[in-house]
C-alpha cells in the first residue's frame, strides 16, 4: 500500500512541475523552460498519445478579475498550456468581477460556438444558467473549482479540495502539537471570505481534522482575501490571544499582511500554517520563520482544465485510466509543503 | 443660527463678516465697506456664533467621548485582561492610522462644501507606484516621495477639475476613484507588490516603536496636529470654512474660492500619499486592493464627528473621534470572536444613530 502510493504520488508531482514550468515559461519570454520539461510531461501520462495533435479545437475562457495572485495564476495557466498544443486555438474573455459581466462575456463565447467552455464562475451559483445554456447548446463545459449546483450545466469539474484542505492543515497542526506535548492549545483560524461555501469547506475540514487530535478552534475571524486586511485581522487578534500555540491563516495572499501584522507585534511563541502555496509563503517556509508550513490549493488546476476540455473536445479520453473518455469529476489533492519538501514545490509556487 | 449658505438674507449678512475674516490675509478692497475696523472681532464673533451652533458641535464631541468611554468599558468588561493592556491600545491607534490620515483630508474638503470619493483609489494608486521595480530600486526616500507625490498630484488633477472644469465633486472624484484603481491595477498588473528587504526602512515605520508606540501612530498624529492648526489657527482654515459655507459671499469677500478649492483637493491627495506609506509600513505591500471602501469609512467618520456634508462648518478633532470609534469597534468585535458581518450592522446602526443625536443638538438651542 505504502510503495504504492509513492510514484502515483510522483507522478501526479510530475505533471504538476510541467504545468508549472508552462507557467514559468508564460512569465519568461522564451520558451526555454517548456522544452526541458516535455520529456517530463511524456513521463506523466504514461503511455497516452494525447500530446500529439488532434483535431483543432477552439477553447473559450472566463475567469474573474485576477486581482488577487491565486486567481492571476488561474489565467497565466490556462494560457500557458493553450500555447502548448497547436491544435487550440484559446479564447479568453475579458476578466471581470461582475456576475452580469461574467454572464454576457459566456454568452458571447456560445454564441461564437467555441468546442468547449473552461470556466472558474466568480460564483458557481448564478452562473449556473448560463453554463446550461452552453451545454444545452452542445458546448461541453469544464467547471473550474467553483462548482455549479446543477451536474446538467457541467461536462467535467475540476478544482482543489477546499475540505481537503483544512483537513491537512488541521492535521499538521494537531501533529505538531501533540509532538510539542500541548495540553489545551490556542489555535486561532484567519479565515478568506467567509460568505463563500469554500471558505466554510476549509473551516469545516480543518475543525474535523483537529477533533481526531482533540483539539478545536479557540478563535477564527474572517479576512477578505486581501493583504490590507489579513493584516488588519491579524493585528487585532493577536492582541486578543496573548499566547498562541498555532494559527492557521486561509491564503497565502492575505498571509503576507499576517505576517507583517505577527512581526509588528512581534510574535515568536506560535507557528503558522498558510493556504494555496504561494511562491512568497514558500520562500517564507523555507527561512525558517513563524510561517512552517502551507497546504496547496494549487492554480495548475487551470493548466489541467485546459488539457481536460481538450480532451474532450477531441473526444478522447485519459491515459492511465480504463475510461474512454474523460472522467466527470476531478479533485486535487491538497498537499502539506513544509520545511522539508520546499524545494521541490517552489517552481510550482505563484507570485503574488 | 443656521448656516449662512442657506437664505439669500444670511448671505448678505454673511458676506461682510467673511469679508473681515478675510482681512487679515490681506482682503481689503471689500473690507472697507462695512463697519469697525477692528477684523479678527467679528470674525471672532461669527466663530462665537459658530460656537453657538458649535455648542451642541461641543456636546457632539462629548457624546462621541462617551462612546468611546462607553466601548472602553465595554471592552473591560468582557475582555479584561486583553482590551486595557498598552499593546491592544497601541495596536487600535497605528489601525486607526491609515483610516484616520484620509479622515484628516476628507474633513478639509467636506468643510470646504466639497466631497472627494477617491481616497480609497488614490492610497492604492499611490502605494503601487512607490512599490513600482523602478522606484524600489531608488530606496525607501524615493519611495516615500513618489507616494506623497502621486497622492498630490492625483488630488491636484482632482481639484482642477472641480475648481476649473466647474466640474461638481461628487462626479469629478468618483471618475477620479474609478480611473485611479485602473490606473493602480495596470501599473501592478493587479499583483500584490512586496516592499523589497533593502527596503525595509519602510517596514520599520511600523515594526520600529518608540516609547512603545510605533512609528505609524506618531505620523497619524503629526498630520492630525498639523491639519487642526492649518485648519483652525491659520488664514488657510478660515478660508476653507468662508468657502463652504458660502462660496458667493467668500468671492465678494476676496477669497480665490477656486484656488482654495483646488488646494483643499490637492490636501486630501497628500492624506492619500501619506496613508499609502503607512499601508506599505503596516502591510509590507503596494496594492491595487488597498483602501477598498476608505471613501465610504472616511466619510462616515467625517460625518459622525459632526461635520455636515453641505460644508462650512466642522471640526478635526470629531473626525478623528469618529474614526477611533469605528476602529475601536473592529477591535471590540474581534476581540469578542464576532464575527465581521454584524460589525457592518454596528457602524451603520452608529453612524443612524450619531446624525439623529446631531439634528436633536441642532435644533434644541433654536
Amino acid at each position: 500500500m505504502h510503495e504504492n502510493s509513492r510514484p502515483s504520488r510522483r507522478n501526479m508531482l510530475f505533471g504538476g512541475a510541467v504545468v508549472a514550468a508552462g507557467g514559468l515559461a508564460a512569465a519568461c519570454t522564451g520558451n526555454e523552460p517548456e522544452e526541458t520539461a516535455a520529456p517530463a510531461a511524456q513521463a506523466g501520462n504514461a503511455g497516452g498519445d494525447n500530446d500529439k495533435p488532434g483535431q483543432k479545437v477552439t477553447i473559450g475562457f472566463s475567469a474573474p478579475a485576477a486581482d488577487h495572485g491565486w486567481i492571476a495564476a488561474i489565467t497565466k495557466n490556462a494560457e500557458a498550456q493553450a500555447k502548448r498544443y497547436s491544435d487550440v486555438t484559446f479564447k479568453p474573455v475579458e476578466p471581470t468581477n461582475d456576475i452580469n459581466q461574467q454572464i454576457s462575456a459566456v454568452e458571447s463565447l456560445i454564441s461564437a460556438k467555441v468546442n468547449a467552455l473552461v470556466l472558474l464562475p466568480n460564483d458557481g451559483e448564478q452562473l449556473n444558467q448560463v453554463a446550461r445554456k452552453a451545454m444545452d447548446a452542445g458546448i461541453p463545459v469544464v467547471n473550474l473549482d467553483r462548482v455549479f449546483p446543477d451536474k446538467l450545466s457541467y461536462r467535467t469539474w475540476i478544482g482543489g479540495d477546499n475540505y481537503g484542505m483544512g483537513v491537512a492543515a488541521g492535521h499538521y497542526v494537531g501533529k505538531r502539537l501533540k509532538e510539542k506535548g500541548v495540553a489545551n492549545p490556542v489555535i486561532v483560524e484567519i479565515q478568506g471570505i467567509a460568505t463563500l461555501p469554500l471558505t466554510q469547506e476549509r473551516s469545516k475540514g480543518f475543525a474535523d481534522a483537529l477533533k481526531t487530535f482533540g483539539f478545536s478552534v479557540t478563535a477564527k475571524q474572517d479576512a477578505k482575501f486581501t493583504v490590507e486586511t489579513g493584516n488588519q485581522v491579524a493585528s487585532n487578534l493577536l492582541q486578543a490571544h496573548k499566547k498562541i500555540d498555532a494559527l492557521w491563516n486561509h491564503d497565502d495572499d492575505q498571509g503576507v499582511g499576517v505576517l507583517a501584522a505577527v512581526k509588528q507585534a512581534g510574535r515568536k511563541e506560535f507557528f503558522m500554517v498558510g493556504g494555496a502555496g504561494s511562491a512568497n509563503a514558500m520562500r517564507e517556509i523555507k527561512s525558517g520563520g513563524v510561517l512552517e508550513a502551507t497546504v496547496t490549493y494549487s492554480p495548475t488546476m487551470a493548466g489541467s482544465a485546459l488539457r481536460v476540455a481538450r480532451l474532450i473536445a477531441q473526444g478522447k479520453g485519459m491515459g492511465d485510466l480504463m475510461e474512454q473518455q474523460v472522467p466527470q469529476s476531478i479533485t486535487l489533492a491538497s498537499e502539506t509543503i513544509t520545511r522539508q519538501n520546499v524545494d521541490r514545490y517552489l517552481p510550482l509556487g505563484f507570485e503574488s | 443660527m443656521t448656516e449662512a449658505g442657506i437664505g439669500p438674507g444670511k448671505g448678505v449678512d454673511d458676506g461682510p463678516s467673511g469679508t473681515r475674516a478675510d482681512a487679515p490675509g490681506g482682503g481689503t478692497e471689500a473690507g472697507n465697506g462695512s463697519g469697525p475696523g477692528r477684523g479678527r472681532l467679528p470674525w471672532g464673533r461669527r466663530n462665537g456664533a459658530n460656537g453657538a451652533t458649535g455648542g451642541p458641535g461641543e456636546i457632539r464631541h462629548l457624546g462621541l467621548v462617551a462612546a468611546l468611554v462607553l466601548l472602553a468599558l465595554v471592552g473591560v468588561v468582557t475582555q479584561p485582561d486583553n482590551f486595557a493592556t498598552s499593546g491592544n491600545l497601541v495596536g487600535i491607534l497605528a489601525l486607526a492610522a491609515t483610516i484616520g490620515v484620509i479622515t484628516v483630508g476628507m474633513t478639509f474638503v467636506i468643510i470646504g462644501g466639497g466631497i472627494d470619493l477617491s481616497v480609497g483609489a488614490l492610497m492604492a494608486l499611490a502605494s503601487v507606484w512607490a512599490t513600482t521595480l523602478a522606484t524600489q530600486s531608488y530606496g525607501p526616500v524615493v519611495m516615500v516621495v513618489c507616494a506623497i507625490l502621486v497622492g498630490t498630484g492625483a488630488g491636484l488633477v482632482n481639484g482642477m477639475l472641480i475648481a476649473y472644469g466647474r466640474l461638481v465633486p461628487f462626479i469629478a472624484t468618483l471618475a477620479m476613484l474609478v480611473a485611479a484603481r485602473g490606473l493602480a491595477q495596470r501599473m501592478s498588473d493587479r499583483k500584490t507588490q512586496l516592499v523589497r528587504p533593502e527596503n525595509d526602512a519602510i517596514e520599520a515605520l511600523s515594526t520600529t516603536k518608540v516609547l512603545g508606540v510605533p512609528l505609524v501612530v506618531f505620523i497619524f498624529a503629526a498630520v492630525a496636529a498639523a491639519g487642526w492648526v492649518l485648519l483652525n489657527r491659520t488664514t488657510f482654515g478660515r478660508r476653507t470654512f468662508a468657502v463652504g459655507g458660502n462660496p458667493e459671499a467668500a468671492r465678494l469677500a476676496g477669497i480665490n474660492v477656486r484656488r482654495q478649492t483646488l488646494a483643499l483637493y490637492a490636501l486630501s491627495g497628500l492624506c492619500c500619499g501619506i496613508a499609502a506609506i503607512i499601508i506599505m509600513a503596516r502591510t509590507t505591500t503596494g496594492s491595487s486592493t488597498h483602501g477598498d471602501l476608505y471613501e465610504l469609512d472616511a466619510i462616515a467618520a467625517v460625518i459622525i464627528g459632526g461635520t455636515l456634508l453641505t460644508g462650512g462648518r466642522g471640526t478635526l478633532v470629531g473626525s478623528i473621534l469618529g474614526v477611533l470609534v469605528f476602529t475601536l469597534i473592529t477591535n471590540l468585535f474581534i476581540l469578542n470572536g464576532l464575527q465581521t458581518s454584524d460589525q457592518l450592522i454596528a457602524k451603520g446602526v452608529i453612524i443612524v444613530i450619531a446624525v439623529l443625536l446631531q439634528r436633536r443638538g441642532l435644533r434644541s438651542p433654536t
